[in-house]
């Protein structure tokens, strides 16, 4: 980490983070006080199908945000969109999009990440056969040795390899994978992968992380310490957007929610007022998000014929209206 | 006896040849394509020809030497360029349909009839009207000059027991580098203690010290006489093999660095480095242009002792670049050297073995070197399927496939 992001930002403390937000109407495409990440008219077409189109969004710098929706709503796309990896099919007619202040429209996925602006993937993207180490040392930017010209001789580089070197290493005892720093990255586990990609996208010092599920095939000992890991990045003041399908995460960490439902922004607010927005049970949470289908009480005959009797009448409500129809 | 002597003598004349070394230089390149950023260039070939073609006809055009291999390898420069920019952003197999193309066109090119002036067509260009600006460089004299000057003949009236014994000091030599390779590569990994690893230095030295008594033992027992300078003499080898040499150690200095970190940064995943802000093109394109490079300084040392002709430098030596690389081991330093030296020598052995032993009611002289192909190939299958890392390669990296 940098001199400039250790210690701790003043939005550590949970009531200033509150306080920050309070102000924001939780409506889609609201204003934030402070957006780090502005984006208007985003669309991409897949053929007929309109995969993400997002009028306005504003992330808040400083906090973390979570962007949940159901499979298929576009929110890796979206990412894609914004990280340059893909470019919007409203290219050229009002998509623009900032970042810091900079306006991203025209620039690649690598000028993105040059920005700041830094994500990892859905599924995981270590560079399998090189060591653990080298895996980290890719992660920091403005390398002089990574010149043509300069790599050929070693004293014009030697200084910043060993600090990059140092750094790495920090980084890599912080997510506890130091002894593994000689290893393949292609031996390590799915969430050693996960833990790896995280910390090497923080090698370059990045204003904005962006994560696409990452808690998806962790388990949960190794969850908590992700938690940890992303709450403690948000304390020394940097931004975390993340993508993410499990409930409790997105409650437990985020500051605001962000809710996509086929390709669109359909609601945004602190995770509590969020989730009991109907738009959002209906598009995504379900009626029952709250109860926990793997605790074998809620599984009992009683709690069983309960939801059976209600999708009965669910059913038959849906009949009727497609009975009125003419 | 006789008969096993010429045919060594023939495969250790073949593993100095200037034609090897050339093709040595050509892998060098290809394996900062293939092996390092993992770049499918199958027209290797393609940058050879260029490469001899601007050098040859330069020289032919009174132009000195030193510009005449600038023109060269800026034809190779020109030449990667234009394969790089429509291919390096689409994904790899592109560039491997259009590199194995784009050399094919080469060669046709150089055979027109219409280009009889410039490239001599199909013919190809004569050697003795160009080489002179090169042998006249030469500073070692007139004369021959036997490798090494001390040798068999010296000792005990060259009886054939000596002979023997310069054998047995070279498989003895060959058998000690093995061993002592394969107990450094074991204290190689990262549990073993540091004592152990602090050993590396002096460990190297010892390995290159007995390469170098293994070499000698060789060349002591199978003494090698060209001319010192003339068109194929010890001259054009020289200058060949320091060639190589130079080509290592500067692609040595270029992997070691970060660079050659990016290098292998996109071999594994385009798109995490571009997640890490890096221009993966850019990368690529450097690659493929130092890569294209050597190819075409391998081209012009290829022509230096003998003509430039098109079908000389076509298909196969890529093939041929290929299977010695493979053969020694991708991205690795030495392996593109002991790859291409070990695939030469042995296809000579084969050949020879085959004339020798084989009458020619069942196998014609040209018969022969078909089957030495043959034999290449079959061996080539059998590497990839059991030693798929080659000999100098490490079998840890291919754990995991991408």
């Amino acid at each position: 980490m940098s001199e400039t992001t250790i210690g701790t930002s003043s939005l550590a403390d949970p009531a200033a983070r509150r306080a920050l937000m309070s102000g924001v109407t939780p409506e889609p495409g609201s204003a934030k006080r402070d957006p780090i990440l502005k984006v208007d008219k985003i669309e991409r077409r897949f053929g007929g199908i309109t995969a993400v189109d997002v009028e306005h969004l504003e992330v808040q710098r400083g906090i973390i945000t979570a962007l949940i929706g159901p499979n298929g709503a576009g929110k890796t796309t979206f990412f894609n969109l914004i990280t340059g990896f893909d470019k919007p099919s409203s290219a050229g007619s009002g998509a623009h999009w900032e970042f810091d202040g900079r306006a991203l429209d025209k620039t690649s996925a690598s000028s993105v990440a040059q920005a700041g602006m830094v994500r990892t993937f859905q599924l995981t993207k270590s560079l399998n056969r090189m060591t653990v180490m080298d895996n980290m040392m890719l992660g920091a930017q403005g390398q002089a040795g990574e010149n043509l010209l300069k790599s050929v001789f070693k004293p014009l580089w030697r200084g910043q390899e060993k600090a990059v070197e140092e750094k790495a290493r920090e980084l890599l005892a912080r997510f506890k994978l130091l002894e593994k720093k000689d290893d393949y990255a292609g031996s390590l586990s799915g969430g050693q992968r996960k833990l790896l990609e995280m910390a090497r996208a923080l090698m370059s010092d990045p204003k904005m992380i962006m994560l696409d599920e990452p808690m998806a095939g962790v388990n949960p000992a190794l969850t908590q310490s992700l938690l940890g890991h992303i709450q403690s990045l948000r304390d020394e003041g940097m931004t975390v957007l993340f993508v993410e399908h499990d409930m409790h995460v997105v409650r437990h960490i985020s500051d605001w929610v962000v809710v996509m439902a086929e390709g669109r922004v359909v609601a945004e607010g602190p995770a509590d007022t969020v989730m009991s927005n109907q738009a959002v049970i209906d598009a995504y949470l379900g009626a029952h998000h709250d109860t926990d289908l793997g605790d074998d009480e809620v599984l009992s005959e009683s709690a069983l014929e309960e939801i059976e009797a209600e999708v009965r009448a669910d059913e038959a409500a849906h009949e009727k209206h497609e009975g009125d129809k003419p | 006896m006789d008969t096993i002597l010429d045919i060594l003598g023939a495969v250790i004349r073949e593993a100095i040849s200037p034609g090897t070394a050339a093709v040595a230089i050509a892998v060098i390149g290809l394996n900062l394509h293939f092996g390092y950023t993992g770049l499918l260039n199958f027209g290797q070939s393609g940058f050879m020809l260029l490469g001899a073609y601007g050098f040859a006809i330069s020289l032919v055009h009174d132009i000195p030497l030193p510009l005449a291999v600038l023109i060269g390898l800026g034809l190779a420069f020109v030449f990667a360029l234009v394969l790089g920019i429509p291919t390096l952003q689409l994904r790899g197999d592109y560039l491997a349909i259009v590199t194995i193309s784009a050399a094919e066109i080469i060669r046709f090119v150089g055979r027109l009839a219409n280009l009889k002036d410039l490239t001599g067509g199909a013919q190809g260009i004569q050697g003795r009207t160009y080489q002179p600006a090169f042998v006249d460089l030469s500073f070692f004299g007139d004369g021959s000059f036997t490798l090494v000057p001390f040798n068999y003949t010296d000792v005990a009236d060259g009886a054939g027991w000596v002979r023997a014994l310069g054998g047995l000091v070279f498989a003895a030599c060959v058998v000690a580098v093995v061993v002592l390779v394969r107990r450094a590569k074991r204290a190689d990994d990262p549990a073993a203690a540091p004592a152990e690893r602090r050993r590396g230095l002096v460990h190297k030295l010892l390995v290159a010290l007995i390469v170098v008594i293994g070499l000698y033992a060789v060349f002591f027992a199978m003494p090698v006489t060209y001319g010192r300078s003339g068109v194929n003499g010890w001259w054009v080898r020289a200058v060949a093999w320091t060639l190589v040499a130079l080509s290592t150690l500067v692609v040595y200095l270029l992997v070691r660095s970060p660079w050659g970190r990016l290098l292998r940064g996109v071999r594994e995943d385009e798109d995490a480095m571009r997640s890490l802000g890096r221009n993966v093109f850019a990368i690529k394109m450097q690659s493929l242009v130092i890569g294209g490079l050597f190819g075409a300084l391998g081209g012009m040392v290829y022509v230096l002792a003998s003509t430039v002709q098109p079908d000389a430098l076509g298909r196969q030596i890529t093939f041929f670049a290929y299977t010695a690389l493979l053969l020694g081991g991708a991205a690795t330093i030495l392996g593109p050297v002991l790859g291409t030296v070990l695939f030469f020598s042995a296809r000579i052995l084969i050949r020879e073995s085959a004339r020798a032993y084989v009458p020619d009611s069942v196998m014609s002289t040209q018969q022969t070197e078909q089957f030495s192909f043959i034999i290449v190939g079959v061996a080539l299958v059998l590497l990839v399927i059991f030693r798929p890392q080659g000999i100098l390669g490490n079998k840890r990296e291919l754990r995991f496939n991408v």
